[in-house]
């Protein structure tokens, strides 16, 4: 039994034994220098073929992430394919919408697009929705929802149409690009991660299609079946506009500076503590004058969470914020250091703020700063609705920080315009007062009777601290009584709870 | 009386841009347009009404483009307004 000819007849036996055919030797080997051979692959499609590829059927969910926010141009792009090649009856789950996706109004009008799952709407797109212009319900998530709700089957995507920065053509791909001239960044694809995992077919599409292997890689090529090279799949330039705008409004400055006081007299900054700012120019500009006092005091931050900006990337490399945990950057600074920085991380909606996921950043988070369209003396808070019923934002992950931090703080002025933003009752109910700890307006600060004891130390530092009742007062007394809206009998948006249970819902608003 | 057109405010957010043309049919027609038309229109079309009422003026057009201005702004744009289309001065005395 010393040659494999002898051992032909145990072979065969062994082959049965296992139910396998015998090893016949016709391999060819390729002997092509390798760099030609990385360049292409059997993924390489276009956007027509990936679809028709993909299996995607009428009816079926399709997914998009919202990293290049106001500069997308991966949803108008396909959709307008999946319209050209026949396509109805489609149910669009973005990870966001914002003003640029005002196209999809046609596409809902000719039956491509039947239903919508996002995080928020803004622009002409969300006024028409508002006035009742889908049949289905838009189901709104927050980010941690839409993760956990991609994670647990609550949400199935068919086919994920994701924009990258860079691929190579087996699909390993990011929100950056490490080639001479790279077209666009975006950086963290963190809200893309779930749907790259989770969906049945993820096609990757790209602006910068470079030669394997394009690591470090965000989105690995085991979750790709298809690459399509575009023109662009976004306008970077456009990242840091709308919400996340920096901010000159003399007001928004006078409340982060207020805010920055509650933080630092809040009993949580110490030395280690971790922080997360949201959108809005208010809590974006706080961290200017948080960084001040870190100096001073000597304490530093162990990390920094959520979309990142260019004030904590400033904080990181002055060696004030150990680590940067990154699930969208929200400017083309923040964007550059995860693509250069190690200890700048990049983490999926899920591992950032699921409820169910133990490791989700959120659960170590001493603190964040969140803005509001209305705040009510409940502590109740609305990101989403605007006062005139018109939807006009996004939950983000608003509800799922406030949730899971030890603390709180809402920073929004009592007045805009006419608009009152404390008042009796939120028109649409997003982040619920049991989870919101301190509201500050530049009248006086509000501090959740929950927390009597974060009411003593503020006091003590010589804050203004008030009845939120008074705040509502005041915003009445100023502007006279609003009149009610006037809502119509159509459910037009259900707001989930990051638990998975629907908490509440937007109505039509007549015209 | 004698009314010209005229107008004052601004189209600056908190303020209101107060028009004035002579009325084609007799009384006070008031077309708004207003960013906060849904909560304060009527509040605000009334502020409009009266203060014109006050200073005498019974009969004109009045187009208003408010961009969330509180009574007090809608009372005084108006209160210019009509002082310009009337030659009236109420400040005189």
């Amino acid at each position: 039994m010393n040659s494999i000819k002898e051992r032909t007849q145990d072979i065969r036996e062994a082959a049965n034994h296992l139910g396998k055919e015998v090893f016949t030797d016709n391999i060819s080997k390729k002997t092509e220098q390798r760099l030609e051979l990385q360049k292409v692959s059997p993924k390489l499609a276009t956007l027509e073929e990936a679809i028709r590829k993909s299996g995607l059927k009428d009816g079926m969910t399709i997914s998009f992430h919202h990293h290049f926010r106001g500069g997308d141009k991966v949803v108008n792009l396909v959709v307008d394919k999946l319209a050209e090649m026949g396509f109805k009856n489609l149910h669009l789950a973005a990870s966001s919408l914002s003003d640029v996706h005002a196209p999809l109004i046609e596409h809902i009008r000719n039956g491509v697009i039947t239903k919508i799952s996002t995080s928020g709407l803004r622009g002409e797109l969300a006024r028409e929705i508002s006035m009742g212009l889908m049949e289905e319900p838009v189901v709104f998530r927050s980010h941690g929802g839409r993760g956990s709700a991609i994670a647990n089957g609550d949400l199935h995507i068919d086919v994920a149409f994701l924009g990258a920065s860079s691929s190579d053509p087996l699909g390993n791909a990011c929100g950056y690009s490490r080639s001479e001239n790279p077209k666009s960044i975006c950086g963290s694809l963190g809200y893309a991660l779930p749907d790259a995992q989770y969906a049945d077919k993820v096609v990757i599409l790209t602006d910068d299609l470079v030669a394997y292997p394009n690591t470090p890689n965000s989105i690995s090529e085991r979750d790709v079946d298809f690459v399509v090279e575009v023109e662009s799949v976004g306008d970077s330039s456009k990242i840091a506009s709308g919400a996340i705008r920096d901010t000159k409004n003399p007001r928004d400055i006078l409340l982060a500076q207020q805010a920055a006081k509650v933080i630092i007299n809040s009993g949580y900054f110490n030395d280690g503590f971790s922080i997360q700012t949201g959108s809005g120019g208010a809590s974006l500009a706080a961290v200017k004058f948080i960084r001040e006092s870190m100096i001073e005091k000597g304490i530093k931050a162990s990390y920094a969470l959520g979309g990142i900006t260019a004030h904590m990337v400033k904080l990181h490399e002055e060696g004030l914020i150990d680590r940067l945990i990154d699930v969208q950057s929200f400017d083309k600074v923040a964007a550059e250091s995860l693509k250069n920085d190690p200890m700048h991380k990049e983490v999926s909606s899920c591992e950032y703020a699921s409820a169910d996921e133990p490791g989700s950043a959120v659960h170590y988070l001493d603190i964040v700063i969140l803005s509001a369209l209305e705040a009510d003396v409940n502590f109740n808070v609305n990101v989403l609705v605007g006062s005139d019923g018109i939807i006009r934002g996004a939950i983000g992950g608003h509800p799922d920080t406030a949730a899971d931090s030890a603390l709180s703080i809402i920073v929004c002025p009592l007045l805009r315009g006419r608009i009152p933003c404390i008042v009796d009752e939120v028109t649409t109910l997003i982040t619920p007062g049991s989870t919101v700890d301190v509201i500050v307006t530049e009248y006086g600060i509000a501090v959740n009777p929950r927390r009597p004891e974060l009411a003593e130390r503020l006091k003590a530092a010589g804050l203004r601290v008030v009845d939120i009742k008074e705040l509502r007062d005041k915003a009445l007394s100023i502007i006279g009584t609003p009149a009610q809206l006037p809502f119509g009998d159509k459910t037009v948006g259900i707001v989930m709870n990051r638990d998975g249970s629907v908490q509440d819902v937007i109505k039509n608003i007549a015209e | 009386m004698e009314l010209k057109t005229a107008h004052a405010g601004t189209l600056e957010s908190g303020d209101i841009l107060i028009q004035i043309f002579p009325a084609e049919k007799p009384g006070l027609e008031i077309a708004l347009d207003s960013t906060v038309a849904y909560q304060f229109g009527d509040q605000i079309k009334k502020v409009i009404a009266e203060t014109a009422k006050e200073l005498g003026l019974e009969n004109a057009r009045i187009s208003a483009t408010d961009k969330g201005a509180l009574d007090c702004t809608v009372r005084a744009r108006t209160t210019a307004a009509v002082v310009r289309a009337t030659g009236k001065d109420v400040w005189a005395d």
